[in-house]
């Protein structure tokens, strides 16, 4: 136990004390911050551009009905289509709509403009024309616009959970957020730390230093002693961000606020100053302000330490194969056919997770990635956030340790014999050979 | 110290050990010879218990081999390697407290070589900026800092200077007057014939040479001598011996001749003396690479 020890100390200082970890260490929440801040920036002031839209109407039922938006602003026209036409060469910003008398009948409705029309402003006009079609129909059968309006329901859906400790209000955005955001952390960091341990492990063979090594310690001792090694300077990266990012973001959120005044004061006013009608814009939540509330909700202890688990436990049974592969090859060239079925599960996951757990975190395609051991760190991190079942997290942490255990086992077989190996091309059906050696 | 009975290792192809068994004593100095291939590196790693042998034991000091013994063997393996980017002294301290010295002990003792072996200056370099013979020194301390019992050497020499190979024999030769026993393995045989006492010569996984050295030797001597002398002999039949070469070297003439039979070396002398100036005669003892090549293909040996 001493000689682990030994070689977990000097895997670890021999990569902590280089430049670049703690260049990596500060530059990524600076990074993180950055993006941060350009998101919040965009949010903030929003898609300035604000697109014309000149309506020629000549059915005369939608004139002075469409509704300005944050983006789109309406003014009405009333020339002959040939002069609009004519008129729009020389605003070229702006679009011409163009509604024929008889349009029930032929259809004919047009949007004119010398640059392409995005499909967002074709579907707001759309939905604005059929909001103005109704609300005239419903007014020429002789319904009050001042009921209408009282009918008119402004809402949007607010989730909320129940648990055993009541109601929570949660915030589907801002839960998938987060599990994206852990479950990606892991997944770069199994590939990163899995192949710093590959690449120790070549370096030792590599470097021929390793039958010195063996003749002192076990291979066994080695392989364990470097992937804690390098496993504890991952743990001290991610340790570094939490703490370096949570407290540059409280600063530079503090800064914001004070610095800009109230945020939400400015976002109000930039609604009123963009839209003529205030209506629109009355949601009773805004988007940041659901967002916050939605992470209030999250209990981030809980996730922080599953996520600590899951790094650990995913970072043991990946850096475990990733050893027995740089024990295999005498260069990082040769490491190319045996990477594939390691990585494999990784990306499948990592894929199947953005696109179907995310959407349905309780699908039994989720419960079963969420289970087995190679998968699990992954799926699982996605699933957190949303709440999973006490009993699936229990069966998922147990199968998982036992995975590593297991893949550890396989792994330092192969290992043993595989770094006393030099110059030969080896095949999987040697390294099974080496694992009943 | 080290009594290995009948190891036996397989590989998938291969045989790499067969039955082979024998003894070291304490202090000797022990030469583990053979071609490549033969199987000593197979022998070294059983020994260091880096891999395990499929048939036999080991037994050091009287007690079969087990991790305890690691920290009295020291080995110097034929592939040389360090730590490219670490600093030296750390390095060795790291490579000493693996075989379970105390961390000041090891620094004393690093401290220690880094004057003997006037490398002082190295401490706080790496490994890649040092020369090739430079780091061959930094290895060869590395192996015997933590005061072995036994010291396994494969292929000591090679890589080294003249000048460093001569320093590192003289610290192999105090060590070994400080009581160490040591193992020579080379294939290079006439490297160590000047420091083995003992040798085992190995062939194909097999043992075909176990003996001390002088008394292989002796037994292969076979009453061949060399005689250098200013004239050629007049005569060309002799009764007591016959002339197997002749040279004419340097102005002088080399005979390579074969006592016969009840025959002793003054009598040749006594007939040659009266045809020549004798400049000088020396026995031809056989050297190991000629016994083994004797060994291996014994109808091919010119003194069979």
């Amino acid at each position: 136990m001493r000689k682990v020890f030994l070689i977990i100390s000097r895997e670890y200082l021999s990569r902590v004390q280089k430049k670049s970890f703690l260049i990596m260490t500060f530059l990524v929440p600076t990074l993180l911050i950055a993006m941060y801040a350009i998101i919040f920036l965009i949010f903030v002031k929003g898609d300035n551009e604000v697109q014309q839209v000149k309506v020629l109407d000549k059915s005369g039922i939608f004139n002075n009905h469409f509704k300005n938006q944050k983006n789109l602003n309406f003014t009405y026209i009333d020339y002959a289509l040939v002069i609009a036409k004519k008129n729009l060469n020389q605003h070229k910003e702006s679009f011409l709509l163009y509604i024929d008398a008889n349009y029930a009948k032929n259809g004919n409705i047009q949007i004119l403009s010398q640059k392409k029309p995005g499909l967002n402003l074709i579907t707001d006009i759309e939905n604005q024309m059929q909001t103005i079609l109704q609300t005239q129909r419903l007014l020429a059968a002789g319904i009050d616009t001042a009921v209408l309006n009282q009918a008119e329901a402004q809402f949007s859906i607010t989730a909320k959970q129940i648990s055993e400790e009541g109601e929570k209000d949660t915030s589907i955005g801002a839960t998938a957020i987060i599990g994206f955001v852990t479950s990606f952390l892991i997944y770069m960091a199994l590939f990163i730390y899995g192949a710093q341990v590959m690449r120790g492990v070549i370096e030792e063979k590599s470097n021929r230093i390793i039958e010195v090594i063996v003749s002192s310690v076990k291979p066994f001792q080695l392989m364990l002693g470097k992937i804690l090694g390098i496993g504890a300077v991952g743990l001290t990266q991610f340790l570094l961000w939490i703490i370096l990012s949570t407290s540059l973001t409280s600063a530079a959120s503090f800064v914001l606020v004070t610095d800009g005044g109230n945020i939400k004061d400015k976002i109000a006013q930039k609604s009123v100053t963009t839209n003529g009608d205030n209506k629109v814009n009355e949601l009773p939540n805004n988007p940041i302000n659901n967002v916050m509330k939605a992470i209030d909700t999250l209990d981030f202890v809980y996730i922080i330490s599953c996520f600590l688990f899951y790094f650990i436990g995913g970072y043991l049974i990946y850096s475990a194969l990733f050893a027995a592969v740089g024990s295999a090859v005498d260069n990082e060239t040769e490491t190319q056919q045996f990477m594939l079925p390691i990585t494999l599960p990784l990306i499948f996951t990592f894929i199947i997770g953005m696109n179907v757990i995310i959407n349905n975190p309780d699908s039994s395609l989720a419960f079963w990635l969420s289970i087995i051991p190679f998968t699990s760190p992954i799926a699982m991190m996605i699933r957190i956030p949303f709440g999973v079942p006490n009993c699936q997290l229990a069966l998922s942490v147990v199968l998982l340790v036992a995975g590593f255990v297991f893949t550890t086992w396989v792994a330092s077989r192969i290992y043993r014999v595989g770094i006393l190996m030099y110059g030969k091309k080896v095949s999987y059906k040697e390294l099974v050979k080496w694992f009943f050696y | 110290m080290l009594s290995i009975q009948n190891i036996s290792k397989h590989y998938a192809q291969h045989t790499a050990l067969n039955k082979v068994s024998m003894e070291v004593q304490r202090g000797q100095i022990f030469g583990l010879l053979g071609p490549n291939g033969a199987g000593k590196t197979s022998l070294i790693r059983i020994i260091n218990q880096i891999t395990a042998p499929d048939e036999g034991q080991i037994f050091f000091n009287d007690k079969k081999l087990n991790q305890s013994h690691i920290a009295k063997i020291g080995y110097l393996p034929e592939e040389r390697g360090l730590y490219k980017k670490m600093e030296i002294g750390e390095q060795l301290i790291y490579l000493a407290r693996l075989k379970g010295l105390t961390r000041a002990d090891a620094f004393a003792k690093t401290k220690y070589w880094f004057i003997k072996m006037e490398m002082e200056t190295w401490w706080k370099k790496k490994v890649e900026d040092l020369s090739k013979g430079m780091q061959q020194k930094v290895q060869f301390v590395a192996s015997i800092l933590h005061q072995p019992e036994l010291i396994i050497l494969d292929e000591p020499f090679s890589g080294f200077d003249p000048v460093n190979a001569e320093v590192i024999k003289n610290e192999i030769l105090e060590l070994n007057k400080q009581g160490a026993t040591l193992i020579f393995s080379t294939h290079r045989m006439e490297s160590v014939e000047t420091l083995c006492q003992h040798i085992v010569i190995l062939n194909k996984a097999h043992k075909i040479l176990d003996g001390n050295l002088n008394e292989i030797r002796n037994s292969y001597r076979n009453s061949s001598f060399k005689i250098v002398v200013d004239n050629p002999f007049t005569q060309t039949n002799f009764e007591n011996f016959e002339i197997l070469s002749t040279t004419f070297l340097n102005e002088c003439w080399q005979y390579y001749i074969k006592l016969n039979e009840a025959a002793n070396l003054n009598q040749v002398l006594l007939s040659i003396i009266p045809q020549t100036q004798i400049i000088s005669v020396q026995e031809i003892i056989p050297s190991i690479n000629d016994i083994f090549i004797e060994r291996v293909t014994p109808k091919a040996g010119s003194y069979a």
